[in-house]
């Protein structure tokens, strides 16, 4: 069950060995958020993919070629020190998006968005979309659209909300029926969609959660950078740019040590001493 | 024709000569408006923008502006608050450029943002804590404070001074003019700062991010130290352009040495911090973040070290030198070559502190982006360009903007000189 006195602290973790790219996280997601797309989407510098699934290989050549798929939403950074001042949320000029310290996602305001861009400029993972042209659906498609979620007009950013109306469902559901909501009552339309299971969601403070289980997060500082809070205590678990200190909620998982190493970038022979030394190898700060 | 409007004891060109020149300026500004309403009528989609590059060409116009039009607050400031007398013979036409480049920042704002209607949310939604809300209050501020400072010379044209009220506000307004040069230079203060702590604060983008004093990144203070060095470069080159045009000498060389002496400290001063700044981010801040500083300026089609030696050595120690010594700053020649090499320094700074650091990827598996901009964003920019010169003209033929232009232009004054 979430605890609803305790502030929730939603996150995912995805398993990168099982993720394979099949692009059905991508799609759930356009099909819940009312993602509209172009005739042509072949150009991706301008498309609306609140989830993009990268292709990251091990740059051997045949036959020791890697390949592993990364999906990325919107991380839903809780900035240095996890206080809520995400890299995109402290730079917008006019509150437009907004730091949820109740369930630690980022939120983005469609309607008081006046387009300056300044959070993709902020933004190191590219997790956030202009709405360049108006919003458009083949004839007839209008009629699958969801009523949960308001399609967004030409000019403004949107991004991943971790299906937030999701919550506010499962929560108001929970409160009519007077009771707590279940863990599998708030779960995002990618996490559903994936066939292999690769992506687990639930809230990082809640100890009985399996996200919370499989990541174990480390509430305290880092000690080699105070900005880095909640740092995996699973060798296997890592989060993109974590030197950064953005403090994504959203983690990845994979047994394979490149994979790992992709995540982050790192200056030569820091990669060896980080593995050697799990859980106080970032040392920006 | 218009010669009653026309300042007393200066010549202007015919007036048929002179709205011949107009008309072609004023095509270019009709290419540029059409651009414009092309993309507020039909949105961003207009221009080569993506969401790698959601700052590009008109986020650098904007700022490259605004640091050439620095000269206008630091000049003010000389002049009344330092009481550098001798730049009262520029000082109008410093306002002038602010005042060009200033409303030319403004217009570029509304034309870049996607949701035109909805720009006053900045003021009215205001985020404190970003600095883009900071830019927005001090730039509409300052802009309030050039149009106060320019509204004297405009009612000094000499019908408008004919009206007893006009004459003895315009006289009234240079007597007070130190508070609003005061209240200027303290806005610009913070609007060039804020515009550098735009780009300091990303610490997701480890090419931008510097640390700083307290909630400012090192590069607020870099903005501003080099908008007033830089800024009177650019007041100097306008005004050597518009005695070329006119054919006449306007400014005294006493006064353009002096202040070209004081630009070329500024810029050499400012130069010594900038490497500075370099080196311990090259050395220290994004090493921490696990890059090198090669990862800045390799596997890419544009981006190498030549734009950071364009930047600091040929546009920054250079023109400063040049500008410091006696012998090269009173030389024209090199006084010239030292102004535009400046102009060109402080406009590849901002170059690299808006699309540059768009174009570096941050995520290992990421690739760079380049971006050529569209038809539009280019006749957008080139607008206030056109805006400007039509705007120098009018003032230049109605208004006294340049205090010795008689004596200089005298030929038995010139001749004993």
């Amino acid at each position: 069950m979430i605890h609803d006195k305790k502030a929730h602290k939603f996150g995912m973790v995805i398993d990168l060995d099982k993720c394979t790219g099949c692009g059905s996280c991508m799609v759930s997601c356009m099909s819940e958020n009312n993602i509209p797309f172009k005739e042509d989407e072949s150009n991706k510098l301008d498309t609306l993919t609140w989830m993009r699934v990268f292709k990251l290989t091990n740059g051997k050549s045949f036959p020791d070629t890697e390949v592993a798929y990364l999906p990325r939403p919107c991380q839903h950074c809780g900035g240095w020190g996890d206080h809520g001042h995400s890299p995109c949320v402290s730079v917008c000029p006019a509150t437009a998006t907004d730091y949820g310290y109740d369930t630690g996602i980022v939120s983005q305001i469609y309607t008081r968005c006046f387009g300056c861009r300044y959070c993709m400029g902020a933004c190191p993972y590219k997790a956030r979309y202009f709405n360049w042209w108006d919003p458009k659906w083949p004839e007839g498609m209008e009629n699958y659209l969801s009523p949960n979620v308001s399609p967004r007009m030409r000019g403004v950013v949107e991004k991943c909300s971790f299906c937030y109306h999701r919550y506010q469902l499962a929560r108001e559901k929970a409160y009519a029926e007077e009771r707590e909501i279940e863990e599998m009552e708030y779960q995002t339309a990618c996490t559903t969609a994936c066939p292999s299971g690769a992506i687990i969601f639930g809230d990082l403070n809640n100890p009985e959660h399996k996200v919370t289980q499989i990541v174990k997060p480390d509430p305290h500082p880092d000690a080699m950078n105070k900005h880095v809070v909640g740092k995996s205590r699973n060798p296997y678990v890592f989060r993109l740019l974590e030197r950064l200190g953005t403090n994504p909620k959203v983690y990845y998982m994979s047994e394979r040590e490149w994979v790992r190493k992709a995540g982050d970038n790192y200056l030569e022979g820091e990669w060896d001493k980080k593995k050697n030394h799990h859980g106080s190898s970032s040392s920006h700060g | 024709m218009d010669s009653a409007l026309i300042p007393e004891g200066v010549k202007r060109c015919p007036l048929p000569k002179f709205l011949f020149g107009l008309a072609i300026v004023s095509a270019v500004l009709l290419w540029g408006v059409y651009a414009m309403f092309l993309c507020w009528f039909k949105g961003l989609n207009q221009t080569n923008m993506n969401d790698y590059y959601g700052f590009a060409l008109w986020i650098w116009a904007d700022l490259a502006v605004i640091a050439l039009g620095g000269g206008a607050f630091f000049t003010g400031l000389l002049k009344y608050i330092f009481k550098v007398d001798e730049l009262k013979n520029i000082i109008n036409f410093t306002v002038i450029i602010g005042f060009i480049c200033y409303s030319s920042a403004l217009l570029i704002l509304a034309i870049d943002i996607g949701q035109p209607l909805r720009g006053w949310f900045i003021f009215w939604h205001a985020n404190v804590h970003s600095m883009l809300t900071e830019v927005a209050f001090c730039l509409s501020c300052y802009f309030a404070v050039l149009t106060i400072e320019f509204i004297p010379n405009i009612l000094e044209n000499r019908q408008l001074n004919k009206v007893g009220f006009f004459h003895h506000l315009a006289h009234n307004m240079h007597g007070v003019m130190a508070i609003f040069a005061a209240t200027g230079a303290f806005l610009s203060f913070f609007h060039q700062g804020s515009l550098g702590g735009v780009a300091g604060v990303l610490y997701g983008r480890p090419f931008a991010f510097r640390e700083g004093l307290l909630i400012w990144p090192w590069t607020f203070f870099l903005f501003t130290w080099s908008a007033a060095a830089f800024g009177p470069c650019f007041s100097l080159t306008v005004t050597w352009i518009t005695e070329k045009v006119t054919g006449k000498k306007l400014v005294s060389d006493k006064t353009v040495h002096l202040l070209a002496k004081i630009s070329g400290w500024m810029i050499t001063t400012y130069m010594v911090a900038k490497i500075i700044d370099t080196i311990y981010w090259a050395t220290v801040t994004a090493p921490s973040m696990g890059f090198k500083m090669s990862h800045f300026y390799s596997n890419n089609g544009f981006y190498g070290y030549w734009i950071l030696f364009a930047e600091i050595i040929l546009g920054g120690l250079i023109p400063g030198l040049l500008l410091v010594f006696k012998g090269t700053r009173e030389n024209p020649t090199t006084r010239l070559a030292a102004i535009i090499l400046a102009g060109i320094g402080v406009c590849i700074n901002r170059w690299v502190m808006v699309l540059q650091i768009m174009a570096v990827p941050v995520m290992p598996f990421d690739t760079w982006a380049l971006y050529i901009p569209s038809w539009q964003e280019v006749a957008t920019t080139i607008l206030p360009v056109a805006y400007g010169i039509i705007l120098i003209a009018l003032a230049y033929r109605y208004l006294p903007v340049f205090p010795q232009e008689v004596e200089l232009n005298t030929p038995a004054k010139t001749a004993a000189e």
